[in-house]
This record gives structure tokens, sequence and C-alpha cells, in this order.
């Protein structure tokens, strides 16, 4: 694409995202679609970050548990130390991103199968940490968490009061798509730089990359921490939004679902993850009617996409141009 | 002329097997060293050690007078001790010229946050690697093919590439394993060119090779092994009239010590 097709790609989303979909909703009284499209956006971050570890060849099934982290260091602070919640956001990425370090340093040596399975582990290690922890309140979660804050920058509101607002619900998906916006700005940016590449030669031999002067250990910790780092910013803001968290908020469910996120978009695709999220988390919804068949019919679409599309929705355009 | 790297007393064990086996040599600046040896010898694992992709059991690998077993490979790399690999190793994904490009990865100035932002130090960093990547590519005679992705080069491109890797981290010494295997003889005698070109640079080779009679005509010096053990030394001429060496090679075939 030339830099002026990605500019007008880049308007025409935010044009769609922000401007027509809230009319759409405010026309066919749909609110209860804010909910649902604010949850794809910041599911779709945590997403990214999963997306991230896979493009320096880690499967990583342990997101769930950062969006955890991040949802309850955003929460305590906001609940028992009145911390602003939009303080609380980058400090709960933060967090995460230092922890994943701590984590990542002995983890990130295993490859294939054996890292996937100990991020697994990570994220019900995650779900009991949140039901001992005297901190976390345990099982009963926290609940009627306040709704954020005003932010003023030099005297100018940048984000109105929450409590104040006749719509909380727009402001918060627009909110939303800004941030997942930005995260995927950032992603694209990485993947399109020097630093891309360097992940891509992690991904496609180790050791070679070791031989030629890469830091190897120090890239994937980075890199590993990035990609928590997006996992606390999605769960804070999914806390925030929903005023409450317990240790159940995000499961090893959650951890699968961000991974199959990723496979479905297309491994080899940046905003591969935000596609694979919303339909996943629509094609889910869609077949709430068939009842006990939910899961088998979901599961049996997602192997057959797989074997049929092995890499991601969207290889279906590059198919496209390459036989037009 | 000065030993560039000293292996001394050198012994690798896998569980009851010793691979390598208290094997000293040293290697002179500028010059092209092979390692020869029947199949399972340990060339391999020596190769490793000599790399530090492998610790040894026992002894040590010294460049420049200081010890580099032990250390990190990208560590090792950085002092100026690189390798390329047996198996055709290059980043699949990549076309030709950004293996190459991502292979100056030594000489990069810019940290991380420097290539994200685009920093001075970083843009000066990629104008330099690209200059030096489409050099090395004609060096090689790889040009021409510079856009192709690297998963579809025959196979004696993919070891010029191998090669051209190695090159663009600026090695003081080079480590090449088997560069010559699978190849014809007209394949073969180009590498063999590459290789004399590599020397050309200023750089000291040291080379894995089966390829008899391109060793014979590549080396300045041999070390033989034989079931982990180094067996002789010498000039390629000394090699040939080796008795220890002929009856390693027994049972082989006569001609494939170029005898
Ligand atoms: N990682 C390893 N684990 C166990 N044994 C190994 C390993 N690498 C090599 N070996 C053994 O060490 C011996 C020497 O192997 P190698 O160095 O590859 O020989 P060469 O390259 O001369 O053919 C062989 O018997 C091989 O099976
Ligand atoms: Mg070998």
């Amino acid at each position: 694409m030339s830099s002026t097709s990605k500019l007008f790609s880049a308007l025409a989303f935010l044009l769609v995202t922000l401007v027509a979909v809230p009319w759409l909703i405010t026309v066919t009284r749909r609110l209860d679609l804010y909910y649902t499209l604010t949850s794809v956006a910041l599911l779709a971050i945590a997403s990214g970050g999963v997306w991230l570890t896979f493009y320096i060849g880690r499967i990583n099934i342990g997101q769930a548990a950062f969006a955890l982290m991040g949802g309850y260091v955003s929460a305590i602070l906001v609940v028992t130390y009145g911390v602003p919640f939009w303080l609380t956001l980058p400090l709960a990425g933060l967090f995460c991103a230092v922890a994943s370090i701590l984590i990542g340093l002995p983890i990130l040596r295993l490859r294939g199968v054996y890292f996937a399975m100990v991020t697994l582990v990570l994220t019900e290690v995650a779900r009991l940490l949140a039901l001992a922890l005297p901190v976390t309140n345990g099982a009963k979660g926290l609940v009627n968490i306040p709704l954020p804050g005003s932010t003023t920058l030099f005297g100018v509101t940048l984000i109105p009061d929450f409590a104040t607002l006749a719509n909380p619900r727009l402001t918060f998906y627009l909110i939303s798509v800004v941030l997942m916006v930005i995260c995927y700005a950032g992603l694209y940016r990485l993947v399109h730089s020097r630093v891309g590449r360097l992940c891509l030669s992690l991904q496609q031999n180790e050791e070679l990359a070791s031989s030629i002067g890469v830091n190897v250990a120090y890239l994937r910790v980075v890199i590993y921490a990035v990609s928590s780092l997006l996992g606390g910013l999605g769960g804070a803001m999914f806390v925030a939004i929903s005023q409450s968290i317990y240790p159940s908020s995000f499961t090893i469910t959650d951890s699968i679902n961000f991974m199959l996120n990723c496979f479905l978009g297309g491994l080899g695709y940046v905003f591969g993850p935000i596609l694979g999220t919303f339909l996943l988390y629509f094609g889910w919804d869609l077949l709430f009617q068939t009842g006990r068949l939910q899961l088998l019919i979901f599961s049996s679409v997602l192997i057959a996409l797989m074997l049929i599309l092995p890499n991601g929705l969207l290889s279906l355009r590059l198919f496209r141009r390459s036989k037009g | 002329m000065d030993d560039l790297l000293q292996i001394s007393r050198l012994t690798k064990q896998f569980g009851g097997l010793v691979a390598v086996s208290d094997v000293s040599f040293s290697v002179r600046e500028g010059e092209i060293l092979s390692i020869i040896g029947p199949n399972g010898a340990g060339k391999s694992t020596l190769f490793k050690l000599a790399s530090s992709f492998l610790r040894p059991t026992a002894g040590e690998v010294r460049f420049r007078g200081e010890r580099i077993s032990g250390l990190a490979p990208h560590v090792v790399a950085r002092r100026g001790v690189v390798r390329t690999f047996q198996e055709t190793t290059i980043f699949k994904g990549m076309t030709v010229r950004e293996n190459v490009i991502i292979a100056h990865q030594l000489r990069a100035n810019a940290s991380l946050l420097g290539y994200y932002f685009a920093s001075s130090v970083a843009r000066r960093d990629e104008a330099e690697f690209g200059r030096s990547a489409d050099e090395i590519l004609a060096f090689l005679g790889l040009d021409g093919i510079r856009n192709d992705p690297a998963v579809t080069l025959p196979h004696g491109h993919l070891r010029a590439l191998g090669i051209a890797i190695g090159l663009a981290t600026n090695p003081t010494v080079l480590l090449l394993d088997e560069p010559f295997a699978g190849m014809n003889h007209d394949e073969t005698m180009r590498a063999v060119e590459i290789v004399l070109g590599v020397r050309r640079r200023g750089v000291t080779v040291l080379l894995v090779e089966h390829d008899m009679p391109a060793v014979m005509q590549i080396s300045d010096r041999i070390v033989v092994l034989n079931f982990g053990e180094k067996i002789a030394e010498g000039t390629p001429a000394e090699i040939q009239q080796n008795q220890k060496v002929i009856e390693a090679y027994l049972g082989v075939e006569d001609e494939s010590i170029g005898i």
C-alpha cells in the first residue's frame, strides 16, 4: 500500500468507528451494542499483545493473567487509594510490564508447546492469587468501583467525569476505540521498524539471530513486556467499564480466545487480531440461539477456518489480489 | 603470524559419549584452516564450542588471548567470532537483501527505542546497512536475486547467502560449517572462489568440510579429527602423506581424501 492509501484506510476506519457506528446505533436504538463493541476494542488490545508474542515465535496462552493483573491493579488503586482512574491505567500497564519481565526472564527460554503450557498455567496462577491475596478481596472481588472522573490538561477537559454524563456508554466506546487505535498504531510502527525485523529474526531462527549479534534474551523480554502491557491496559479499561472485578473476570477461556483471535485474523497481519476479536465475539453471540450446540458449532467452524485458511482471514485479501 | 583463536584441551561429553576429546590447536590471523574427519568425528561439535554455542566440559577457547568459551553467542559474535551453520540456516521468511540487512545487527549503534522512533543514529545505521548489504550481495554475485524470497533459492545460492550473512557481521574470524556440502563441481568451484575472496577481505576462515579436493585446494592448514581426537595437523601436503589420516579414512574411499 502507498502511504496515501494507508492514510486513507486509517481515516476511513476512524470515520466508521467513531462517527458511523454511533450514528447507526442511535438510529437503530441498539444501545446494548456499545457495550459489545467496547468489549471488542478492549479485547483486541489484549489480543494484540498475544499477536506480538507470536511475532517472536512464542505461543502465548497467558494473556488473561495480565488482563486480570492490570484490572486488579487499577481497581485496587482506585478503590483503596483513591487514585484517579486515568492515572491508574498507565500504572496498571506498567505494573504488568514489570511483572512480565520477572516472569519472562525464566520462562522465555522455553519454546513451542513448553512455553505455551507454562503461560496457560500462569493464567490459572493469576486466578488463584486473586482468590488468595487479601488486597483482592478474594472470591467476592471488588465491586462498585467508581466510574472514572474527569481528566484535564492545561485547564482543558480531555475526558469528562463519567458520573455526570448522559450517555457514558458512548464515551466509553469512543475512548476504547481511540485507545485501541493508539495501541495498534504503536504495534504497526514496531512491526515496520527494524525492531519488527529483529522480532521476525527470532521467530524464524533464534540460533542464527544470536550468531549475527541479536541479543535474543533481551529482545524476547522487551517484546513480552510490551505484550503484557497491552494485556494490562485492556484489562484495566475493561474493569473500569464493568465497575467490578473478580478472580474469574479473566480466565483460561479468555487466554485461549485471545490466541484464537490472532489465529483467526492472521498471524502475519498486525491488524489481524482486531478482525479476529470482532468476528469471534460476534460469532459467539450469534450462536447463542443454538443453545447447547453453541460451543460445538463454534469450535467446528473455527477448526474448519484454520484448515482452509491457515494464514488467517486477512490472507483472503492477498489471495484475491494475486489472482486478479 | 599471530594466533587469533586458541583452542586448548577442549573436551565435550554428551552423557557417556565423548564427542570432542582433549583437542588443542590455534588459528592464525589471515589463514584458512580446515577441520576434517569422518562422519561423527566431532567436527560440528568442535565448531559449536569454538563459537560458544556449546559449553565445553573441559578446556577453553581464547580469542586474542581472552577466554570466550562460556560467553553468550551474541557476545562472542560481537568480539568478532561468527559462525554460519551446517544446515541451510537463513531467515526463511525474508528476502535475500532483508537477510543481509538484518545480519548487520553487530554493527548497530542505535538502541531498540532508537529504531522504533527512527532517531538520527538509527537512520544512519539503516542507510549504512543497506549500502553495505548491496556491496556484499554484489561481491557474492547475488545482486540479481536480492529481492527474491530466501526460501526459493537453489542450494548454491543458499550457501552464498549464508556467507553473505556471515560477512555482514564484519567478522574477524568466520566459521563456516560445510560450505560446500551438497554442491556439484561447478558450484563448489564457485564457492571456493567466494571463500578465497572472503579471506582476501582480511577475514580469517575456519571451516569444517567433507569435500576433500576442495579442502586440499583451499586450506593453508588442516586439522584432522577422528572419534573426537585430533590425529593430525599440518599443511594439505603433510596431511595427504600422514599415515594416521590415511588409516582413519580407509574403508571410506581413497580418493575421498584427494590422494
Ligand atoms: N547435542 C548432542 N547430544 C548428544 N550427542 C551429540 C550431540 N551432538 C553431537 N552428538 C554426538 O557427538 C558425536 C560427534 O558429532 P558431530 O560433532 O556432529 O560430528 P561431525 O560433525 O564430525 O559429523 C556424534 O556421535 C554425535 O552423535
Ligand atoms: Mg557435522
